[in-house]
């Protein structure tokens, strides 16, 4: 019998290349391409007086340099603004080359090619650009005064103002027993994959056709984008997405400048052009995220149940809003959790700024909002003096309710449904495996010790699997090879495993006679992207309803060949056979000979295809008209909604008495994506996110300084947490399926990281006494917490009041 | 992030090295591991002319144990040093300190001599060579010299050391029968360059210390010691005396130390730390002190 | 920035050897050893994540230690063996059919325990992790964990990593015994 393949968890199919340097990363291709290197803006607003490339265009190995005055037409237009949205009334985008202005440090001003990177870089530093520097809006605060503006023709630097209501929050808000207010704020961090972007492009001049080669998350859209930027039939154009070395969002962005610049150049010189980012490129042009400022007012009764949650926002979105508002606006809606917040109201302003553009990270707002959800849960918790998971609990959307409509729309312009969910049972397991209810006991010993610990929790919904579709091609070989296709891209989710393992499921074919190619246009031109934790559920879910026609189609020709029924038929380990008799069978090599009417025999086994051979109905044509011929098929997978996976964090920390160094002691996830595919994919999903949370949380902030300067644009300055930084993480799982698709499978790319700041606050604040309000939080942020604390400009919690006999004077707000 | 151009020079002995370091002068630098200069080559934050790579000069590769110093040659690479039998045994404070120098892959190749020319307040080795009291020995086209650490040193990134002239070793100094070190430092990431950092020698006769000294990393311009013998000297370590004492070392300490604030951490916080980690490391050097005598 | 800039870069002949094939290669002095190997060579195996030392993914076995390959001009590792993640392997073309017996047991632990995700960072942890366990043959989990802290990876939360590290040793002893 075929071994289950869905579920298990099967080793990767990636993992033997990979691990012996078979890997062909964006710039291990392309030895013969002319490298690309680009004169940035060093200043982080100005108009552009003059450039000067005299002395550069002497450097022996330069082979062309570009300004905005070179690109012609559309090459010399705005870049696209991919999202519109109706609110977004200003949206901006910046150009290929920066056109008489730069707005953030990293504007690519001028593009040299030439030999090889190094040469280029030389011509780089020889080439005078002079500035008129204009004044400069860094930071939220600064933003929202609208003193200065980053853009002249943008009022108060707003890009995008966004109310959406529901119910009638201001008298419920009224009516509420209770209200609490909490100011919030949450720095910037990035993706930072380990490999910088890159593209590559070849003009082949006899035919006129272009392949290109990005790492990027969506090869169909750079593919569009650039066809029309260069005004090349889409037919003229392909585009390949190679092994990529991580993305966590920022490289779903398209086109990005190079991506234009770099396949121009390739047409102009009829030569080979290369540009690989390096690290400090990436830091300053590629793009951001996690900026916001928060305010939350919530009104809830006696027994911490909410009746009305207010919430305005202020998003810093950089210089241009290429990506329109896609970051605030899952803010605004992912912030609800698993909570039935009573009325909700959200009003966000996404704000211009002189820093690099702000577009989706790995969680793409949501760690925003379950911050500010997540510290509104403890604020009440500790107002009323309650357990803190047990308000979680007393709000939680129930299993019995589901589906449940927020009544708001989502980021896909589509209702925020949750479809599945059992909310109670997560936090039972939650509260099981870190020790909710011995922590007290926990504490107390380690207090005797003279140790700090805290006790942290946090919990999220996230919406996956937005549309619009994917979809899936299978293709069976006369040897039994089966090609699967699927136009997203990869960057180490392990698709190639996880699609296969669908197949091999639904075809009955062995996982090592799968082959999963993705993001190539050649092999599927209809794809969107992987982001929003969509793949396993959109490719996925395309990939198995594709798999189930060619099992339909091989079953009613081997069908027809055996003079059997079909549905006498199943197919096991690639071969149809006969359920009873398994005697009488055939290969699915067979049956793709068969499938193929053939006037030439190429091999021994497709001579069985050829006219002459074996008896047929002369009445019939060779291929059948409700057929084509060749063992394939081919199918789309459009849901009507996002799927919403959900999951919840606790972690101990342990906080130095006098260093305030944080320790994280013990990391618990229980996490629902619905069915899983490979649990150990899905664990090592869990597990990186985490691990970016935590850095997200204690370690990672960009450090710009009132001038717009990125202090810190390196790894040694930007702390990455290497292994010593990362906690162990204890994860369970529990599986909700969906109900929205054929396996019933939900997202699992981004949840990890969601929740972790929310629950490493949660854990230092428990721990310390006080409220913590803005995160990363580091030793030295902590020290200064508790220096304000000791002078009074910050509360203390009312638990620690209620646990010692002096009384608090603090006020009832959990902010200064 | 490639470096500029350079003509590159490979001397095989110390007098070729000096006589082209003498031809160029200030368009030279001495590349020996790298793991500082290339960065910074790489980020084109410098661009010199030449590089004078005396990797494959003879003789400099070598630790040498003598009664009164350990000496380290300008190409024996952290990893050598640390992994050495002979230098722990006669000064153990060399191990504990380069463990924290960066990671592992960065030993290998880095020069402790270099980390020393580097002259970086935020490494460990030059606060060793300090602690150690320890010299530097140079070669320059008018002979040899030895150079005190504290001649050495002269402010961030800067050296007595002239630009025609090659360290071709440093002397760390041996302390005392009797006396136990230990280094300690706090970093935002394991590896990474310290916010504070604190090495100590604590020399202990009939029971109470009999001298003490410490040195520090990231809270002083260029390297210093500390002399925590007015705090110490006479007090037996884990008396009742003893807690006093580390109060007055590290009101001491609070004192000596001058640091700067940065993105990671404040001034202030970063004096805190270095006190609290002086407190924290002396009682290690105490008890290895004990184990010693 | 210098003035001197020679209209044609003086170029050196660089003859290393890498997995134990002597290769030469004409290299202007300033080439990193990471550029050397991955454009002159075409070993692309090693890869490069940020050209200042700190992130490992570069890191090759330089005469059998692990060190930063963008640290290192290729002129300095003149007559030195290199081992890259390429040279770990002992398939004569890992690349196209690479099995558990010829993979190297760091390379076959970090297939079976999912110790990498996109794979990009994976080389310097092979090689750094090879080294290391030529050295400690059977490290503890903190171990484990102590000896990859000096590589940052993006994807797998280090977790697996530390998983194969650990499974790594358990093959190496069985290979052992099973050779003797």
């Amino acid at each position: 019998m075929t071994t289950q393949m869905f579920g298990a968890p099967i080793r990767r199919k990636e993992d033997p290349r990979l691990v012996t340097g078979g890997g062909r990363y964006l710039d291990d291709l392309g030895h013969d391409a002319l490298a690309a290197a680009f004169v940035r803006s060093p200043h982080a607003h100005a108009r552009i007086v003059d450039i000067d490339a005299s002395e550069a265009t002497e450097v022996e190995g330069v082979v062309g340099i570009y300004v905005h005055e070179d690109l012609p037409g559309r090459v010399g237009e705005p870049l696209p603004l991919l999202i519109p949205h109706p609110t977004l009334t200003h949206g901006r985008t910046g150009y290929a080359l920066a056109k008489d202005e730069v707005n953030h440090v990293g504007e690519p001003i001028v593009m040299v090619v030439a030999t090889d990177r190094y040469v280029a870089e030389d011509a780089c530093q020889r080439i005078r650009v002079t500035y008129d520097q204009l004044p400069v809006v860094v930071g939220i605060e600064a933003a929202r005064s609208g003193e200065l503006l980053v853009h002249d023709d943008v009022p108060d630097n707003v890009a995008a103002h966004m109310l959406q209501e529901v119910g009638d929050v201001e008298a419920a808000m009224a009516a509420a027993p209770h209200t609490l207010t909490l100011d919030l704020d949450i720095e910037r961090s990035a993706c930072m994959p380990m490999e910088g972007k890159g593209v590559y492009a070849r003009w082949d001049r006899d035919r006129g056709e272009l392949r290109m080669y990005s790492s990027t998350q969506t090869s169909t859209g750079v593919r569009a984008a650039v066809a029309a930027k260069l005004d090349l039939p889409l037919a003229k154009v392909e585009c390949i997405a190679p092994d990529v070395g991580g993305g966590f969002g920022v490289k779903i962005v398209h086109p990005w400048p190079e991506e234009v610049l770099v396949p121009w150049a390739a047409i102009l010189l009829g030569r080979p052009v290369k540009w690989a980012e390096d690290r400090r490129e990436h830091f300053i042009s590629a793009a951001h995220e996690r900026g916001q400022l928060q305010q939350v007012t919530v009104g809830f009764d006696d027994d911490g149940h909410l009746l009305a949650l207010d919430v305005k926002l202020w998003h810093d979105n950089g210089a241009y809003t290429p990506y329109g508002i896609i970051v605030p606006i899952i803010t605004s809606t992912q912030l609800l959790g698993p909570y039935k917040p009573g009325t909700y109201r959200c009003e966000f302003w996404s704000l211009y700024t002189n820093t690099v553009l702000v577009t989706p990270y790995r969680g793409a707002g949501r760690p925003q909002g379950c911050f500010a959800m997540e510290r509104t849960m403890d604020a009440i918790a500790d107002e009323l003096g309650l357990d803190r998971a047990e308000v979680r609990s007393r709000n939680f959307i129930l299993p019995t309710e589901m589906p449940w409509d927020h009544g708001l729309l989502f980021q896909d312009g589509r209702p925020l449904k949750y479809d599945s969910g059992d909310f109670p049972a997560s936090l039972a397991k939650l509260k099981d495996l870190v020790g909710w209810d011995d922590f007290a006991d926990y504490r107390r010993q380690a207090e005797s010790e003279g140790r700090k610990v805290g006790l942290g929790i946090g919990c999220y919904v996230e919406g996956t699997g937005v549309g619009p579709y994917e979809g899936g091609h299978i293709q069976i070989e006369t040897s039994g090879r089966v090609n699967v296709s699927t136009g997203l891209t990869s960057q180490g989710q392990g698709h190639e495993t996880v699609f296969a393992q669908i197949v091999a499921q639904e075809l009955g074919v062995r996982m090592e006679d799968v082959f999963v190619t993705t993001g190539d246009t050649r092999k599927m031109a209809y794809a969107v992207g992987t982001f929003a934790s969509r793949a396993a559920v959109m490719s996925g879910s395309a990939i198995a309803l594709a798999a189930r026609n060619v099992r339909a189609k091989a079953l009613r020709i081997a069908a027809d060949a055996l003079e059997v029924s079909p549905e006498d038929l199943e197919i096991v380990e690639g071969t149809v056979r006969v359920k009873g008799a398994p005697a009488t069978s055939m290969t699915l090599g067979t049956v793709s000979v068969l499938s193929n009417p053939l006037r030439y025999a190429f091999d021994e086994a497709a001579k069985a295809a050829t006219q002459f051979a074996g008896t047929f109905d002369p009445d019939k044509p060779p291929v059948a008209e409700d057929e084509e011929p060749g063992l394939e098929g081919k199918d789309f997978y459009s849901p009507t909604q996002a799927t919403f996976a959900n999951g919840m964090h606790a972690a101990i920390v342990e906080t130095d008495p006098v260093t305030a160094e944080i320790r994280i002691l013990r990391y618990c996830v229980i996490h629902d994506c619905g069915t899983m595919i490979n649990p150990m994919i899905v664990e090592g999903q869990v597990h990186g996110g985490v691990a970016q949370g935590v850095g997200g949380a204690l370690y990672e902030r960009m450090a710009y300084d009132e001038s717009g300067q990125l202090l810190n644009a390196s790894f040694m300055d930007f702390l990455m947490p290497y292994a010593s930084e990362v906690p162990t993480i204890e994860a369970d799982h529990l599986e909700t399926p969906s109900p929205l698709n054929p396996l019933g499978i939900k997202g699992a790319g981004e949840a990890g990281c969601i929740p972790v700041s929310a629950v490493i606050a949660s854990a230092i604040e428990d721990a310390e006494g006080f409220p913590i309000t803005r995160m990363p939080i580091s030793p030295y942020d902590l020290w200064e917490l508790r220096r304000r604390h000791a002078d009074g400009e910050i509360p203390s919690l009312h638990r620690t009041s209620r646990t010692t006999s002096t009384p608090s004077p603090s006020s009832k707000e959990p902010t200064a | 992030m490639k470096p500029a151009p350079f003509e590159h020079h490979a001397p095989l002995t110390v007098e070729q090295a000096v006589s082209v370091l003498t031809e160029v002068g200030h368009d030279g630098k001495v590349l020996a591991g790298g793991q500082s200069l290339i960065p910074i080559l790489n980020m084109r934050l410098a661009s010199p002319a030449h590089l004078v790579d005396i990797n494959r000069v003879a003789g400099l590769d070598t630790v040498e144990v003598t009664p009164e110093a350990v000496r380290v040659g300008a190409l024996v690479r952290h990893a050598g040093l640390e992994r050495s039998a002979e230098a722990y045994a006669a000064l153990p404070l060399l191990r504990q300190a380069l463990v924290n120098v960066a990671h592992p892959a960065i030993r290998n190749r880095g020069t402790t001599v270099g980390s020393i020319a580097h002259a970086d307040a935020a490494g460990e080795m030059p606060a060793i060579l300090a602690l150690t009291d320890g010299v530097v020995e140079v070669a320059g086209p008018s002979g040899s010299r030895e150079v005190a650490w504290s001649d050495f040193f002269l402010g961030a990134l800067e050296t007595s050391l002239a630009a025609e002239e090659l360290a071709v070793a440093v002397r760390f100094g041996r302390f005392p029968a009797g006396t136990g070190t230990a280094f300690t430092e706090a970093a935002r990431r394991h590896g990474d360059y310290a916010m504070a950092g604190v090495g100590v020698a604590l020399t202990v006769a009939d029971g109470v210390v009999s001298g003490a000294r410490a040195s520090f990393v990231s809270v002083t311009d260029v390297p210093s010691v500390l002399d925590l013998g007015p705090a110490l000297d006479g007090v037996e370590p884990g008396s009742g005396e003893w807690d006093a004492a580390l109060d007055t070392v590290a009101e001491a300490v609070r004192g000596h130390v001058e640091p700067e604030g940065d993105i990671h951490a404040s001034a202030d916080y970063r004096r805190m730390l270095v006190t609290e980690l002086t407190r924290r490391v002396l009682p290690q050097a105490a008890d290895r002190a004990g184990a010693i005598a | 920035m210098t003035d001197t800039t020679p209209a044609t870069e003086t170029l050196h002949d660089v003859t290393v050897s890498v997995n134990g094939v002597r290769h030469s290669a004409a290299v202007p002095a300033r080439r990193l050893l990471s550029d050397f190997l991955r454009h002159d060579l075409e070993l692309t195996g090693t890869h490069v994540g940020c050209e200042h030392g700190v992130c490992g993914a570069c890191t090759v076995l330089v005469d059998g230690q692990p060190m930063r390959s963008c640290l290192m001009f290729a002129v300095t590792a003149q007559d030195h063996a290199i081992t890259t993640v390429e040279g770990l392997c002992s398939a004569p073309d890992a690349r196209t059919a690479p099995t558990g017996e010829s993979m190297n047991p760091v390379q076959q632990a970090f297939a079976e325990c999912h110790g990498l995700q996109c794979g990009f960072c994976t080389p310097g942890f092979l090689t750094t992790v090879t080294a290391y366990l030529e050295e400690n043959p059977s490290p503890t989990s903190e171990e484990a964990r102590e000896a990859i802290s000096g590589n940052l990876c993006r994807c797998t939360g280090y977790q697996n990593i530390v998983k194969s590290v650990l499974r790594a040793a358990e093959i190496k002893a069985e290979r052992a015994e099973e050779r003797a």
